[in-house]
């Protein structure tokens, strides 16, 4: 299997309110197709790894290579379309625009990459929704949407543009446990379909049902 | 970038948030609409000011200027000696101008001239009963008078066509018929310097709106006032000129003067004070209007900060989800220029309301001035101005903070 993924020797300091190392020489790789999960204790750093790794979070020692690219060092609009092609999303409190409704939060980033004309990203997000059960709510505000709800539509934003891997930080973890089993089986089932998962969770559940497990404490690896 | 997603998420952005839209909409028209009403009106003063002080002068007048400005008999015998004369009196000569009716056929047949009036000015005494009032009697050729001063549109009563028939007709300033309590048709008194005695039938009445000519001013046949001073038929005084254009007044004016000799006075010279006034509302026009944009501008730029910081959540979602500085920075100028060119637009018709209200407002100013209403400047300049700024504070007003926001990393935002 060829690898996605590559951070070597990461190193994340937080200076306020005094120096503080969050990371300390992170080095792991993930191979295409992995349902990965990172656990362990709240401060442990994992969500901090994952925005390393989102590319959102530009300030760290150490190297990342993502789908045979550099990111390391890049430009920050280099870093946003390489988000927009390469990774999708799934924040803990799903982070919709309550404006739109969901189908436009679905293909936003679809037409931000162009690779398809807005009708067809139209066709492509009403699929994603009904992979995940929510076309019915296509039309929708994403304002009057549950918070289970507006979570799947993240799901279905994050796999628009059929990334390389789509990261989640806590998604379940401001869902109930319908909702949490319910994303969880969406997850799973994209595994099944070769699609790169890396999850940050504490829910020792979800992090079972996945392929492999990454544990950290005190900013480092401690089992993988 | 692209422009068209930018466009439909500013839209949505817009017509989400409808009320804020028009608070924001609604800052830039009150503003604008503001600067359009003060600015129309401080310039409308300004103008009718200048053009009531400047219609009622010549400008440029040519006189013979009798005084004591010239050099002793001594000093032109006994150069640079220590000469003392006290007290020196002007020569006896006339103040008329020689062959004055040739010099002003000349000066008629010059290029950018529009109108060219020889007239004879002399003052005398109105006599009222036991009272003398005091004023001038201008002898004039009433047809070109007319064409220099537009005498026929500053009649209060009577004609000037009775003026040319009548060799004993007199046209008063409206506020000096008053005081001597005649009306056309009634027969008033004039003494002369000399002393000589004449009656003249008063046969209109014209207004200025300028105090100083209304109460003092009045015209007659030029040949009668020289019956009346006991002088030739081509003696006269002054010389009225009037260009085309009035800044040509001042160089043609120093011309005729090396041309002729006679002292010339332009009307810049003539209206100094007046002039100087001109200036200093001009700065204070400048200084309102600035202060005006500029605190509308301080409004615009706070609103439009508040609208970037508003959605500075859903800027970090675009940038996370692949967005880039660009497109927020695009997204946030078009409702920018959306709200600068509505609020702008609505604001110049506001203004445009307010000025018009403003310039049918009765308002009694009167004997000094001839006002009825409001003097108001409908010019376009004001209002592109007042659009252009509007839409330039309000894209710059919208530019700034989501430059700003677009630099935000999303994760400083989104971690919370």
């Amino acid at each position: 299997m060829e690898t996605v993924l590559n951070a070597a020797r990461l190193n994340k300091y937080f200076y306020d309110p005094e120096k503080f190392q969050v990371l300390k020489d992170v080095t792991f790789a993930v191979k295409k197709g992995e349902f990965l999960s990172i656990i362990g204790k709240s401060g442990c750093g994992k969500s901090t790894l994952l925005y390393l790794l989102s590319t959102m979070d530009t300030e760290y020692e150490g190297t990342i290579e993502m789908a045979g690219t550099s990111l390391t060092g890049r430009s920050q609009d280099y870093l946003s379309h390489f988000r927009n092609e390469h990774l999708g999303f799934v924040f803990q409190f799903h982070f919709l625009l309550p404006e739109f409704s969901a189908l436009q939060n679905v293909m936003l980033p679809g037409l931000k990459l162009g690779r398809y004309s807005e009708k067809e990203v139209e066709e492509r997000a009403m699929e994603k929704l009904r992979l995940i059960g929510m076309a019915d709510f296509a039309r929708k505000p994403a304002s009057k949407l549950s918070g289970g709800q507006q979570q799947r539509v993240a799901i279905a934003r994050a796999m628009i543009n059929d990334p390389t891997i789509i990261m989640g930080d806590e998604p379940t973890g401001n869902l109930d446990r319908a909702n949490t089993e319910n994303v969880f089986h969406i997850f799973k089932e994209l595994a099944g379909m070769g699609q790169t998962i890396i999850a940050v969770t504490h829910d020792p559940d979800f992090a079972a049902g996945c392929d492999r497990v990454i544990e950290m404490s005190d900013g480092m690896i401690i089992r993988q | 970038m692209n422009l068209h997603i930018a466009a439909e998420i500013a839209k949505t952005h817009l017509l989400a948030k409808k009320k804020q839209t028009m608070v924001a909409m609604l800052g830039v028209t009150f503003g604008i609409a503001m600067f359009i009403t003060m600015i129309s009106f401080m310039q409308g003063v300004n103008q009718f000011l200048e053009d009531s002080a400047l219609d009622a002068s010549p400008h440029v007048r040519m006189y013979n200027e009798v005084n004591t400005q010239r050099p002793g008999l001594i000093d032109e015998v006994n150069p640079g000696g220590f000469n003392v004369v006290y007290h020196q009196k002007p020569k006896d000569e006339l103040s008329r101008l020689k062959n004055g009716i040739t010099i002003a056929e000349r000066i008629e047949k010059e290029a950018g001239v529009l109108g060219v009036s020889p007239q004879l000015s002399t003052q005398v005494f109105f006599n009222n009963g036991p009272i003398q009032i005091s004023g001038t009697v201008a002898g004039v050729d009433m047809e070109r008078e007319n064409r220099l001063y537009n005498l026929s549109s500053r009649l209060k009563s009577g004609s000037l066509r009775t003026l040319q028939s009548n060799p004993d007709g007199l046209i008063m300033g409206a506020t000096l018929a008053r005081k001597l309590n005649v009306r056309v048709g009634d027969k008033v008194s004039v003494t002369t310097p000399l002393g000589t005695n004449r009656i003249l039938r008063v046969v209109g009445t014209f207004s200025f709106g300028i105090g100083t000519v209304d109460n003092i001013k009045s015209y007659a046949n030029l040949s009668t006032v020289q019956e009346m001073l006991q002088k030739d038929p081509g003696y006269i005084t002054d010389i009225h000129i009037k260009m085309v254009d009035p800044l040509q007044a001042i160089p043609f004016g120093k011309r005729l003067h090396a041309i002729f000799g006679y002292h010339t006075e332009d009307w810049a010279t003539a209206n100094q004070a007046i002039l100087a006034g001109e200036n200093i509302r001009n700065v204070m026009t400048f200084v309102v209007s600035f202060t005006l944009l500029v605190v509308a501008g301080f409004g615009i730029y706070n609103i439009m900060n508040m609208t970037v910081m508003n959605k500075i959540k859903d800027i970090a979602i675009l940038k996370a989800t692949g967005f880039d500085g660009k497109d927020i920075v695009a997204i946030f100028l078009l409702q920018a220029v959306f709200i600068g060119l509505s609020g702008g637009i609505l604001g110049l018709l506001i203004g445009f309301g307010l000025s018009y209200l403003l310039s049918i407002m009765p308002f009694d100013a009167g004997d000094v001035l001839s006002l009825k209403t409001f003097p108001v400047i409908f010019a376009a300049k004001y209002y592109i101005m007042g659009l252009l700024f509007g839409v330039t504070t309000t894209i710059l007003a919208g530019f700034f903070p989501s430059r700003k926001a677009s630099r935000v990393d999303p994760v400083s935002i989104l971690r919370g």
